[in-house]
């Protein structure tokens, strides 16, 4: 197991590295923004991984909801934290490109506002969990993983949808899309880097999660070995 | 390419920053371990 996630840590850095070579090197500058365009390359495929992160706990709270497995709870809350720190690698990088090109950090089009709602409901999932105790804890945040999935849906279709100031989608946007094919190749690189990343975090997470609610089992049965505080004074 | 340096070295910060916060989660959980050993 410790091999494997050696060698799955390395082929991670190796392309991460690759990715970062292409981004800021190989990849050609763009005609009209120029250099400033280089951030799409962490940008766009920081918002594929966190969408992947929030699509395997959509599927990991399911399957909690409907067997009250702990692996399940365990894999949905890393999952949802490893993709809170995509998007908000999101949100930070958009406004560093939009001040040069639009001359503005932050507009409320369809696209920003729902990418930002997207965020305050998987901080709100994190924060419910961290900050309520019982056995109903996860099953709400559970719940409010299955509805928040909603806003996932509606951020990757906003740009198709509405008319906004965000660019539109250049990767499977219709006939009038398309990229320079170095472009593509530096951009699929780094999409193919993350999410590695993404899943060796994920992998992290999840031993971690999975440690916390085996000590938490553990000081419960000590607990109730000892007996009730009343009987424990009376001996 | 202030702009793109800007948006790297952030993307990074925040990965490193949550690195860090996962080796402080492992520590807890190992303290929690040793507690209930003894």
């Amino acid at each position: 197991m410790k091999s494997t996630f050696s060698v799955f840590a390395l082929i991670t850095l190796a392309l991460l590295s690759f990715g970062l070579y292409q981004a800021l090197v190989a990849a050609p500058t763009e005609q009209t923004m120029g250099e400033v365009q280089r951030i799409f390359y962490y940008h766009v495929p920081s918002a594929w991984t966190a969408f992947l992160c929030f699509i395997a706990n959509f599927a990991a709270s399911i399957v909690y909801l409907a067997r009250r497995n702990p692996k399940a709870d365990a894999f949905a809350l890393s999952t949802a934290e490893v993709g809170v720190v995509f998007c908000t690698i999101v949100l930070v990088t958009g406004p560093i490109w939009a001040r040069p090109v639009w001359g503005i950090w932050w507009t409320w089009d369809a696209r920003l506002t729902s990418t930002l709602v997207l965020w305050l409901i998987y901080v709100s999932y994190l924060v419910l969990r961290r900050y309520t105790s019982g056995g109903q804890s996860p099953v709400l945040a559970s719940a409010l993983a299955v509805f928040g999935f909603v806003d996932v849906i509606f951020v990757y279709m906003a740009i198709r949808w509405f008319r906004t100031q965000h660019p539109q989608p250049v990767v499977g946007g219709g006939a009038n899309a398309g990229i320079d094919p170095h472009m593509l190749f530096a951009l699929l690189v780094n999409f193919a880097a993350f999410a590695a990343l993404a899943s060796l975090v994920v992998w992290i997470r999840y031993r971690l999660e999975r440690l916390r609610q085996q000590v938490e089992e553990a000081h419960a049965l000590k607990a109730i070995a000892a007996g009730p505080p009343l009987r424990r004074a009376a001996r | 390419m202030k702009w793109v340096y800007a948006a790297y070295a952030a993307a990074w910060a925040i990965h490193i920053a949550y690195l860090m916060a996962l080796t402080r989660g492992f520590q807890r959980v190992r303290d929690d371990i040793e507690d209930l050993e003894q």
